[in-house]
């Protein structure tokens, strides 16, 4: 047997974990993890919601639940109402079928699928490899997921906006009218990761004007639908009007943040189409196939059990919303702890989005501090988790930002 | 009472309940319906009592994490899991030269070793390194290389028509006149779809022209314990390779085993020659799940971990497993029985000599559809049968059936 191994040509790769890594090895008692993509209760840690345990004992109880691959798209009842949850029960896309959803695994496994689909279907081409337009900034995985699919022509449309703290709608405009016809663009909903800004409905109908008359495709991510205006159809807004300009789209979602279930993994892709329905979702059959088969029952059946039951509905619905409050009640307080700490800076950008994502607009100098010198871990390009400061550690938070921007650094 | 073919495919699997007791027949026609699930004696899906139990204990705890699992998943089921196929005393997990990514089923973890073996192996990016699965092979192994980006997908001879059984010098003449380096897929145990593995002997054999050429071993291992009851016996030839020095990967289905089709339950264990090269390839591997499905599944990685190491659990569903592989051992022995006992023509030995859920009964299509047609007994159009569809209710008729369909259709 030769000496050599056969993976000695693969290169080390550090892990995208690090951050967690260094957090979790950090003994500071201070230390604060804003790095986080969970919903962290007051508590500090993720928790299932009361409904969603009790449905869970039920599940795991029920004799007449059987073990049997599942389809290959997913529960039916499951894809039907998370469906209805993004475009509207009463949607003109549903009530015409011009819709088919796949049960995903997450919403990574939405994207993915969708970018798989649209190599292989868009635009009549077998092979088409873009471009596709994604959101400066905007989440790690976003590119490498395409391009894995084979969708090599990655670019970026300006979406923060430093100068204003903010996202400049003219900018965006003016990119997707100088981004080549047919182009996919990449736009979330609401819950922008990482930097939780968002559109204006005014904003948003210039977007998708400038989407119709470009003949730009949409592909709709929307990771937290409810949590941050506390409205389902608020967040889902931009979709139902796209939807109703009569444009063709992919979206993927997620019930990781909403349902608190993120261990399981539930995604959901959903495809408005003008015809060839049939044709599409067979292609898709063929990829998930080869991805991963089928996809796990038991989240998409706790979100299933709520979605279709409207006791559970509004029970989920007032979870949703405290969830979405508390984000609310965090920034405010932050704000008013930093503005009365003083200096030169406005704060009214933290409290402008909702949700669990906030941009700060520190520099890489200021995030090195907070995180050598404070132990608050952040991302690198200085946006945070909101929900993971609490009435314990917003003080330290609050001064430790302070001193950051401050200090000459 | 039906042979339910047990592979998804494009066939139509029929389902048929005692048409000679009860005279119900009941049809349905769904091309993508996986009919791979192990069946009771009742015809019935089983949940093992073990996982009835570790589900309850799951649902009411307080105590457990809620967040994303790390992208290589739960460690204390990778590990578990890698044990169960190399062996508790294994050297090479001593070696610490033993990883792992928990991954979705069985063809995530084929999709996963797939997609690193494209990127990383016999050069970079070099899709043109020859992949060889058996002739025939489960559907999907072919899809899942050629997705990932592989040009080159080969049959390698396996099934021998002829002589119903392995066709060990096509298979021993494939390896030997396949490019050094290339990929071979090798189903661990209980083949899919003809029920027929080497024997030891054999597994020798075909190992040592591997490590001669070079040639990069991918198990399959969908079955492991299900196949003959004991788990040791099922990883023998994984276990061999190992400690001939080879470095494989081995993709891990927990669904057959522990009965948990729906939650998708794999495991990829990757045997390396040192530390680092593992170190190296699982980074890699973890940049690939990233922007495939992010992080895997908890529920049944769960499950299995709790499972695998308690030793009281891990026990129980030892006995659970030995239930389903002898109710199919079972069945094998009875159907055998009962054509010799009827003097059918041919011999059926291979119904005993094959193991698993599957079996190439060795009908030709026109029996095939005569069983079909005539008697209501449903199988694929190569011949293969679910063992899991045989019950003591239809056994009889099932023998009698297959009598008839060889003795009237030539």
């Amino acid at each position: 047997m030769s000496a050599r191994s056969v993976f000695d040509g693969a290169v080390f790769m550090p892990s995208q974990r690090k951050l967690l890594e260094d957090f979790k090895r950090d003994t500071h008692p201070d230390k604060v993890n804003l790095a986080g993509r969970e919903y962290v209760g007051e508590h500090g840690h993720t928790t299932w919601l009361p409904l969603v345990r009790k449905i869970k004992q039920q599940i795991a109880t029920d004799p007449t639940l059987t073990p049997e691959h599942p389809p290959i798209l997913g529960i039916p009842e499951f894809t039907r109402r998370a469906t209805e949850l993004a475009l509207g029960k009463d949607s003109p896309a549903i009530m015409e079928s011009r819709v088919f959803g796949v049960q995903t695994v997450g919403c990574t496994g939405a994207v993915r699928l969708g970018a798989e689909l649209l190599r292989s279907c868009y635009c009549s081409s077998s092979s088409w490899s873009g471009p596709i337009l994604l959101s400066s900034p905007c989440d790690d995985s976003l590119a490498g997921t395409f391009k894995a699919a084979g969708i090599e022509d990655v670019q970026y449309y300006r979406y923060w906006d430093a100068e204003s703290n903010g996202v400049c709608v003219e900018n965006i405009v003016h990119d997707l009218e100088n981004a080549p016809e047919q182009c996919v663009v990449v736009l979330f909903a609401s819950g922008h990761r990482p930097t939780g800004a968002e559109l204006s409905q005014e904003d948003w109908k210039r977007v998708a004007e400038v989407m119709v008359k470009r003949q730009l495709f949409p592909f709709f991510l929307i990771p937290a639908q409810g949590l941050c205006s506390g409205s389902l159809e608020q967040d889902a807004w931009p979709i139902r009007h796209c939807v109703s300009l009569g444009l063709e789209l992919l979206c993927a979602q997620s019930f990781s943040h909403n349902f608190g279930l993120y261990g399981e993994r539930v995604g959901h892709l959903l495809y408005v189409l003008k015809q060839n329905l049939l044709a599409v979702q067979s292609q898709a059959e063929k990829f998930v196939q080869t991805l991963w088969s089928c996809p796990p029952m038991e989240g998409a059946r706790v979100v299933a059990t709520v979605l279709s039951n409207p006791a559970h509905l509004v029970d989920w619905q007032e979870s949703v919303k405290a969830i979405a409050e508390r984000c609310m009640l965090i920034r405010e307080r932050l704000r008013e702890r930093l503005r009365l700490l003083g200096g030169p800076w406005h704060w009214d950008h933290i409290i402008k989005p909702g949700g669990l994502y906030c941009s700060f607009g520190l520099n890489t100098q200021q995030v090195e501090f907070l995180v050598q010198k404070k132990h608050i871990y952040l991302l690198p390009n200085g946006c945070l988790n909101v929900s993971a400061i609490n009435s314990r550690n917003l003080d330290y938070v609050a001064e430790s930002i302070h001193q950051a921007l401050s200090s000459k650094l | 009472m039906g042979l339910r073919d047990g592979d998804g495919g494009h066939a139509a699997g029929v389902e048929v309940t005692s048409p000679y007791l009860l005279g119900v027949v009941r049809a349905y026609d769904h091309p993508n319906t996986k009919l791979r699930a192990y069946r009771t004696d009742e015809c019935q899906p089983w949940v093992l009592p073990v996982v009835r139990k570790v589900e309850k204990m799951i649902a009411d705890d307080h105590s457990l994490n809620h967040e994303y699992l790390p992208i290589l998943g739960l460690p204390e089921f990778r590990s578990s899991a890698s044990k169960i196929a190399l062996g508790e005393d294994s050297p090479a997990i001593k070696d610490n030269r033993v990883g792992a990514v928990q991954c979705l089923g069985g063809t995530g973890a084929l999709k996963i070793g797939a997609e690193f073996l494209r990127r990383w192996y016999n050069g970079t990016d070099n899709t043109k390194t020859p992949v060889y699965v058996s002739a025939p092979t489960w559907e999907n192994h072919n899809a899942v290389f050629s997705n990932a980006g592989f040009e080159d997908i080969r049959p390698y001879k396996y099934w021998d028509a002829g002589k119903r059984g392995l066709d060990l010098e096509g298979f021993l003449g494939d390896l030997e006149s396949a490019p050094d380096h290339s990929i071979f897929v090798l189903h661990a145990c209980a083949h899919n779809p003809t029920g027929t593995d080497p024997t030891q002997d054999q597994w020798k054999k075909i190992a040592d022209v591997m490590k001669r050429k070079s040639l990069f071993a991918f198990f399959d291992s969908a079955y492991q314990g299900f196949a003959s009851g004991n788990l040791d016996k099922d990883a023998w030839a994984v276990r061999y390779f190992v400690s001939q020095g080879f470095e494989l990967f081995c993709a891990q289905s927990f669904s057959k085993n522990f009965g948990l089709y729906n939650e998708r339950v794999g495991n990829l264990t990757v045997v390396a020659k040192d530390q680092d090269n593992l170190n190296r390839a699982l980074s890699q591997m973890e940049k690939i799940v990233r922007i495939t499905w992010s992080n895997p599944p908890s529920q049944g990685a769960r499950l299995v971990a709790i499972t695998l190491n308690t030793p009281e659990l891990f026990a129980e569903w030892k006995d659970n497993v030995k239930t389903m592989a002898e109710r199919v051992l079972l069945m094998r022995a009875q159907l055998k029985e009962k054509l010799k006992a009827l003097g059918t023509p041919g011999t059926w030995e291979h119904i005993t000599e094959q193991i698993g859920m599957f079996s190439f009964t060795g009908l030709n299509p026109k029996q095939v559809e005569y069983l079909v047609k005539e008697k209501h007994v449903y199988l694929m159009a190569s011949g293969r049968i679910n063992m899991c569809g045989l019950t003591t209710k239809n056994i009889d008729y099932v023998a009698e059936s297959i009598h008839e369909a060889v003795t009237t259709v030539q």
